[in-house]
């Protein structure tokens, strides 16, 4: 038990780096633990894979798996996964970051990107809160909750982020939460796999920014709430997946397969410019 | 590998665990959500000064490796024995 001993995913990880930064039952961690299962299982070449992260405490995960990523400067993730989607089009790219990064500093690129259905997976790990940066309001804090910047509670209105995605136009949009292991694995793989803009908010605990503030208790508190109290609805109508309903509803609310930006362009090109026209495929 | 012993003669465990205890910060994933119920919190201390979980009860174990995967930490694992790699561990 005592001798020191690779994990089984070590492979996909940057060692040198580990123990990471993430405090004492931070989910981001357990996040990624799913991720590298997903990518096994997908069985992916590795150099056709790339992470993308943003800023913020899910931000230092490009930092952490061992494959060619990138760390963007905040809320531009997604901006960067673009461009690197349509110019390596036989590469995945994720983009993985947090509920800040990505809704509220990227907000805009990331209706556009879904807008767009752009070839790329986005992992968005939803901890209500800003946590690098001290524990400021986000568009996803619960109402009435606690944060630095809200210490008398928050009064604003709450994102619903799975519906912001499918509403913008998302092709796969699931939301699980960092106990359902399992769920979110299948999930990261079936992501992984899908063409088009595929979009999982991960819900999951921040101990030491979030629910100290809230006296929610330890990590493991949330890990059961979600045990007791989240209900799978495999395509439920997003319209109803608020966390502001108090309920936590969960499951893959939508798969369909639609042309992606780089089809659609391809497409327009073709019949506009005929023979012309040369699709790009990559730097061979 | 053959440094321990254990006598595998009756109910032989079907897994066993593998702990990286310097990776471990304590977070009690593992022993609240492995499903035999295997695991247990314990007083002892990492370098960094985080308590540790162990294997307490090696005969429920079933390698099924849930622990490992709640694990947000990459310090723990579980794995199948198979009859005769029991000798080994
Ligand atoms: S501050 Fe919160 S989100 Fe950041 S590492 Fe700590 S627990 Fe995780
Ligand atoms: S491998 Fe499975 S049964 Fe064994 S300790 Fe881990 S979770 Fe429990
Ligand atoms: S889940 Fe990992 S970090 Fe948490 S107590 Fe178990 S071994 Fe330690």
């Amino acid at each position: 038990m005592t001798e020191i001993k690779a994990h089984p995913v070590d492979g996909l990880l940057r060692t040198d780096r580990i123990p990471h930064i993430w405090c004492p039952g931070c989910g981001v961690g357990t996040s990624v633990n799913c991720f590298t299962r997903a990518i096994e299982k997908v069985g992916m070449d590795l150099d056709k894979l790339h992470v993308v992260s943003g800023i913020g405490c899910t931000g230092r995960v490009a930092g952490y798996i061992n494959v060619d990523s990138f760390h963007t400067t905040h809320g531009r993730a997604l901006a960067f996964a673009t461009g690197l989607s349509l110019s390596r089009p036989d590469s995945k790219v994720v983009v993985y970051s947090g509920d800040g990064d990505l809704t509220a500093i990227g907000g805009n690129h990331l209706i556009h990107a879904a807008r767009r259905n752009v070839d790329m997976t986005v992992i968005c790990v939803n901890n209500y809160t800003y946590g690098m940066t001290g524990g400021q309001v986000t568009p996803t804090t619960p109402d009435k909750a606690l944060a630095s910047t809200a210490p008398f509670g928050n009064y604003e209105y709450t994102f619903n982020v799975p519906h912001l995605a499918v509403s913008s136009g998302a092709t796969y949009v699931a939301r699980w939460t960092v106990f359902h292991v399992r769920q979110l694995t299948r999930a990261m793989t079936k992501a992984l796999r899908h063409k088009g803009f595929s979009f999982i908010e991960v819900l999951s605990p921040c101990p030491t920014l979030y629910m100290r503030r809230n006296k929610l208790g330890a990590a493991v508190n949330l890990m059961e709430y979600f045990k007791e109290n989240a209900v799978v609805q495999d395509g439920a109508d997003t319209a109803t997946v608020g966390l502001e309903s108090g309920e936590t509803i969960i499951g893959e609310f939508v798969n369909v397969r639609k042309p992606t930006l780089k089809e659609c362009y391809e497409e327009r090109m073709s019949e506009a410019l005929g023979d012309e026209f040369v699709p790009y495929e990559g730097d061979k | 590998m053959s440094s321990k012993n254990d006598s595998t003669t009756e109910t032989s465990p079907k897994g066993t665990v593998v702990l990286n205890e310097e990776r471990c910060k304590g977070c009690t994933y593992c022993v609240r959500f492995c499903p035999t119920g295997a695991l247990e919190m314990t007083d002892r201390l990492n370098p960094k000064g985080y308590r540790l979980p162990t294997l307490a009860h090696p005969e429920k174990c079933n390698g099924c490796d849930l622990c490992g995967m709640y694990c947000p930490d990459f310090a723990i694992y579980g794995k199948r024995l198979k009859k005769k790699q029991q000798e080994e561990e």
